[in-house]
């Protein structure tokens, strides 16, 4: 396959970045898009030019690490999968790929294609756990939790933490990421003890940290790679209307 | 308590209470203009009084100009936040699969409003204030029939307001079940009713409010 | 030659750890605000330490490469955390655990070690559950557990396929809630480059800020490395891109120990090489053996597709070597026929490097609908990555480098041939002997970090009360600055060239070939010459693109795979020397008559632990005699 690329280049934070176009010829359609970029960054490297720089590490869809904007959608065209589970099989001999990089005021720009996403951290930072110290837990089966429940906490944590949710928002709002942490903790009794607290907490973080507002495109959902469901957006709204108009301190 | 209004999720729930409100005053707006084609003029102009003079209503009035001046205010609030959160935006335009209509409630929102001014200008302000530019009184009564029937027959006036209503319903088709996403009211078996009630009333919307138009220009006699 | 002294508790083994808590010193709560530690790596045993310390009220620093402490690759962990629980009612204890683990190990870990891990576990699923991590439940909302890997209790506690990242959600949020307490200063994205030693003692470890490439020294009074496996050495593995050795080697250049480094356990379920340029062999769980079935062609070089190769034509050749356990053999005697069965040249796909794991039968049997149950999002993975539909036609799978039961040597107190330097998790050596047991890599990382650590680093800390902070501007720090900056310069000024990658490549070519799942002296001996080799071309001939002040992810991975290319030839040199084979170490000339792995307890009873004499020297080989007092040494058999 021959392809041209289009890549975002920006040396460090404070530099001016631009487009620069790259052909690229004998790619395989076995690649991963991420294979596919150590490919081309090889080439750069021999032609001694300094190769792409893009985060990744485990590269089979879990670490949430990776994270391009490929063609328009948060890590390219397939459904349901993170950069590193795209296939060049996707692609059509001669397409021209546009990468950018995940765009937010929340997210600066470190290098090319590589943002920081310190502000998800900062979310969980400000409320997004149990207080459980080590060795004062209870017995694991002395809370029963309805499975149905137990469910959908774990299908809001399967959240990975790329920021694809709010890359693509058009708003560049972290509702998603915010409402699958405290969805995934409300749902569970040993959580719902300081759910009031963790949801006023985190959404004044989230809108201390120039996350835009939340205005139900349905976006987030549609490229979340684990498919966390917009359902957990009206938790965390209920969660917090509740929390907010009765909370006493 | 006193910032709740002010963080993101504060802020939405003021934009969605205002909303449904408003959406409820399209229906009742609506159902009053309907009778000028379903009844006559009189029974349009006995009503359209009551809803002008009834201390009631009055109080309802204020009510729906807060409600309105809130959702336009909030709207704009969220939106300017909204483009500040992006400074620097995609070269590429996105592809994501999202609602058509969700991506552009501002850009119908200011079509509306411009649409709500003229509107304003043309019949509750000339009623309120400037009686000398209505049609004389019949009976005691304001005659609102014949001062719409007047703007009915002109066909750019029909067009440009049959065009405002199709944004509005555009408006209307994300609008309403977003309203009730953000109040958190999601339920497996209830929120598909609620999406497809959504739809079916931004459809009465704009084909009610089309018909009133079209009916008149059509098949109404000019006033004299 | 270091001292090995396991300092193993005297006693009963199930009593070892309690008396060993009421008994070690401890460090009052005033004096612990007053000690610093650094934790390295944030994983399933790191993030928990740096939380359950914290919440003890020491200061904890730590420290990671990837951009936030959740993407420890132990997020990838897919089948699930052992522990005792008995919720079954099948007969599980602790000391059956604890035998499974030592038996699955292949009697080549410390008993006291394992039993204390066994021993925990219980609380580490309380933990869990306490910290929200949502494990699988039953109806009734108990919670519910599977079999897992060749033991006949059910005790695997499980999230879906994503239990690794359930489990590390877990210790990463308890970390957040340390960050939020001012406890735990988190520092991403950086890299640990040497590791401070003040007369004597580990007191601090030296960092490159990977964004802007600044060198930064940071103290404490003990340092903790939690930063997992070195399973990249083959460079196609299931690990993440940058798993690296790179912390274990700068301690072992230190003075640490490094106990048995061969022992790297091979997954024999991955998703074979399908192209040149595949950077990663995804591992597909081990579950799908459960009705999968594993054949090749009887004919050699046979090119059909598998759909039209008749039933008559396929040889089952796990169900046929070893009918009782079949498909569920355990993982090294599954990749190892594998392996064989390729060699011999029956493997299957263009590479001929890969076996079919084959459903139709139980689509057949079961119905698609209840294997879409079981199996749905790993059929989906496997489409995604390899492009094949699994339901229609098998999968093709092969054998990959996964797990590393060796590493540094620590003695029961967690803690290396240096003093205040302690290892945990995969990092260490301690417990899974020749060979892992299946879901117990989370449970020893998470019985580690939650657990043992803040409990025996409290036994070191308390001689340590009176030690004011440490600076780091004394010469030691200097040192090993300027060290540090002479490696990265001469890496840059090399400007070679070869890719740092291209090197990595060669490199796990040869260990692949030559250290993987069969071993031989005569293969050892060739590999050894041939890493010489690279060494020096390497040396001569890596490009090494940017600068140093400046993000660079070639100047991190040149970093890395020089390391590499040294504990390469410390794996290679422990491997030759362990004249036997044993869990995941299979030497071609010690084996049964079957083909099967025969161990030498006589000779080799014992954890190899090498030691570093300079660069111009080789390791030193000490040893530690592993004494069996609770259990009888058998031979594994699983035919």
């Amino acid at each position: 396959m021959k392809l041209t690329l289009k890549i975002w280049r920006q040396e460090n934070a404070k530099a001016k970045g631009k487009f620069e176009t790259y052909q690229l010829d004998g790619v395989s359609p076995e690649m991963s898009f991420l294979e596919m970029l150590d490919y081309h960054n090889e080439k750069l490297i021999l032609e001694g030019t300094n190769p792409v720089a893009f985060d990744n590490d485990c590269r089979e869809g879990i670490c949430g690490m990776c994270g391009l904007y490929i063609n328009g959608r948060p890590h390219g065209p397939d459904e349901d999968n993170t950069t590193c589970q795209l296939h060049m099989r996707k692609f059509n001999d001669g397409d021209t790929i546009v990468i950018e990089p995940w765009r937010s005021k929340a997210f600066p720009v470190i290098k090319d294609l590589i943002v920081d996403r310190t502000a998800l951290d900062k979310l969980i930072i400000a409320g997004g756990y149990i207080s459980a110290d080590t060795g004062s837990a209870p017995e694991a089966n002395s809370i029963p939790i309805p499975k149905h429940k137990a469910d959908l906490s774990f299908n809001a944590n399967e959240c990975v933490g790329c920021g694809a949710c709010v890359a693509v928002c058009k708003n560049a709002s972290a509702m998603l990421f915010v409402a699958a942490k405290v969805s995934h903790l409300a749902l569970l009794p040993q959580g719902k003890i300081e759910a009031s607290e963790r949801v006023l907490k985190m959404v004044k973080e989230m809108d201390k940290l120039g996350f835009g507002n939340c205005s139900n495109t349905g976006a987030c959902e549609a490229e979340c790679p684990k498919s966390v469901s917009i359902s957990n957006i009206a938790r965390l709204n209920r969660e917090y209307i509740c929390a907010g108009l009765t909370h006493e301190n | 308590m006193s910032n709740f209004f002010t963080t993101s999720i504060g802020k939405k729930l003021v934009m969605s209470l205002c909303g449904l409100f408003l959406a409820v005053f399209l229906l009742v707006h609506l159902s009053i203009n309907s009778l000028l084609i379903i009844c006559d003029n009189h029974t349009f102009n006995v009503a359209a009084n009551f809803m002008a003079k009834n201390k009631l209503i009055k109080v309802v009035e204020i009510v729906l100009f807060l409600g309105l001046f809130l959702h336009i205010i909030y709207g704009i609030w969220l939106q300017i936040q909204n483009w500040m959160s992006r400074p620097v935006g995609y070269v590429k335009t996105n592809h994501s699969q999202t609602s058509f209509f969700s991506k552009y409630m501002i850009h119908t929102a200011i079509v509306i409003f411009i649409f709500l001014v003229l509107h304003f200008m043309d019949f509750f302000l000339k009623a309120k204030f400037f009686k000398d530019q209505m049609p004389p009184e019949i009976g005691g009564l304001e005659d609102m029939a014949t001062a719409v029937i007047l703007k009915f027959k002109m066909l750019p006036y029909v067009i440009i307001y049959i065009v405002c209503i199709f944004i509005l319903g555009f408006h209307l088709f994300h609008s309403f079940q977003s309203a009730f996403q953000t109040l958190g009211l999601d339920h497996k078996i209830y929120t598909p009713i609620i999406k497809t009630a959504g739809v079916i009333y931004a459809l009465i919307i704009i084909i009610g409010y089309s018909l009133i138009p079209l009916v008149v220009y059509f098949t109404f006699p000019n006033p004299a | 030659m270091v001292t090995l002294n396991s300092k193993i508790p005297d006693g009963p083994l199930a009593e070892k750890w309690s008396r060993y808590k009421s008994n070690c010193r401890l460090v009052n709560p005033a004096n612990k605000t007053k000690l610093d530690i650094i934790v390295v790596g944030t994983g399933i045993a790191g993030a928990p330490a740096a939380a359950s310390l914290a919440e003890l009220g020491y200061n904890v620093k730590c420290f990671c490469f990837q951009d936030t402490p959740r993407r420890a690759h132990s997020v990838a962990a897919q089948g699930g955390i052992n522990a005792a629980k008995n919720y079954k009612n099948d007969g599980d204890s602790d000391y059956r655990l604890f035998y499974d683990m030592i038996k699955g190990g292949d009697f080549r870990s410390r008993e006291a070690d394992v039993y204390r891990c066994a021993e925990v576990s219980n609380q580490v699923i309380d933990q869990m559950t306490a910290a929200g991590v949502p494990f699988a439940r039953e109806y009734g909302g108990l919670l519910t557990t599977r079999s897992f890997g060749g033991v006949q209790v059910s005790r695997t506690f499980y999230a879906s396929g994503q239990t690794g990242q359930q489990c590390l959600l877990g210790g990463y949020t308890a970390l957040c809630r340390q960050i939020h307490q001012g406890k735990i200063t988190m520092y991403p994205r950086r890299e640990m480059l040497e590791l401070v030693l003040v007369d004597g003692k580990a007191r601090g470890i030296i960092i490159r800020n990977l964004i802007t490439g600044e060198i930064e020294r940071h103290s404490a009074h003990a340092v903790v490395l939690a930063t997992g496996g070195y399973g990249t050495i083959y460079y196609l593995s299931t690990l993440a891109i940058n798993c690296n050795a790179s912390a274990q080697y700068i301690a072992f250049k230190k003075g640490a120990g490094w106990a048995n480094p061969c022992f790297i356990q091979i997954h024999p379920s991955c998703i074979p090489q399908l192209n040149l340029y595949q950077s990663k062999l995804t591992l597909m769980s081990e579950s799908l053996r459960n009705d999968g079935r594993v054949w090749v062609p009887k004919q050699k070089g046979d090119k059909r597709h598998p759909n039209d190769i008749p039933e008559e034509e396929r040889d089952y050749y796990l169900e046929r070597k070893y009918p009782a356990y079949g498909n569920l053999v355990p993982r090294d005697i599954g990749s190892r026929a594998a392996k064989e069965i390729c060699d011999d040249g029956y493997g299957v796909g263009d590479t001929g490097l890969a076996v079919y794991l084959d459903f139709r039968d139980a689509i057949q049997a079961q119905g698609k609908k209840v294997i879409v149950g079981k199996y749905g999002n790993l059929f989906d993975l496997y489409e995604q990555m390899a492009g094949i539909n699994s339901y229609e036609r098998p999968m093709m799978i092969y054998p990959a480098g996964h797990y590393t039961m060796g590493g540094l040597w620590v003695d029961y107190n967690l803690m290396t041939t240096i003093p205040g330097l302690f290892a945990i998790g995969e990092c260490n050596f301690s417990i899974h002997g020749a060979n892992r047991l299946g879901a117990s890599s989370l449970l020893q990382g998470a019985a580690d970090g939650y657990f043992v650590l803040p409990v025996t680093i409290g036994d070191y800390l308390a001689a340590d009360i009176k030690t004011p902070r440490i600076p780091t501007d004394i010469p030691e720090f200097d040192a090993a600055e300027k060290t540090v900056k002479q490696k990265l310069e001469h890496l840059i000024s090399i400007n070679g060239k070869q890719t740092a990658t291209s090197f990595h490549k060669r490199l796990g070519k040869i260990m692949w070939d030559y250290c993987g799942i069969k071993r031989n002296a005569d293969g050892l001996k060739k590999a050894l010459g041939l890493i010489d080799d690279l060494i020096k071309e390497f040396w001569k001939d890596v490009k090494v693109s940017g600068e140093l002040n400046e993000l660079n992810p070639e100047l991190v991975k040149a970093g890395r795979i020089a390391d590499f290319l040294e504990v390469a030839k410390l794996l290679c040199s422990d491997a030759l020397n362990r004249q036997e084979s044993c869990g995941a170490h299979f030497r071609d000339e010690y084996q049964t008559p079957e083909g099967e792995a025969k161990r030498n307890d006589a000779e080799y009873k014992y954890v190899s632990v090498w030691e570093y004499q300079g660069e111009d020297n080789l390791p030193v080989l000490n040893k530690e005699e592993l004494k069996f007092d609770f259990v009888e040494l058998k031979e594994r058999s699983y035919k």
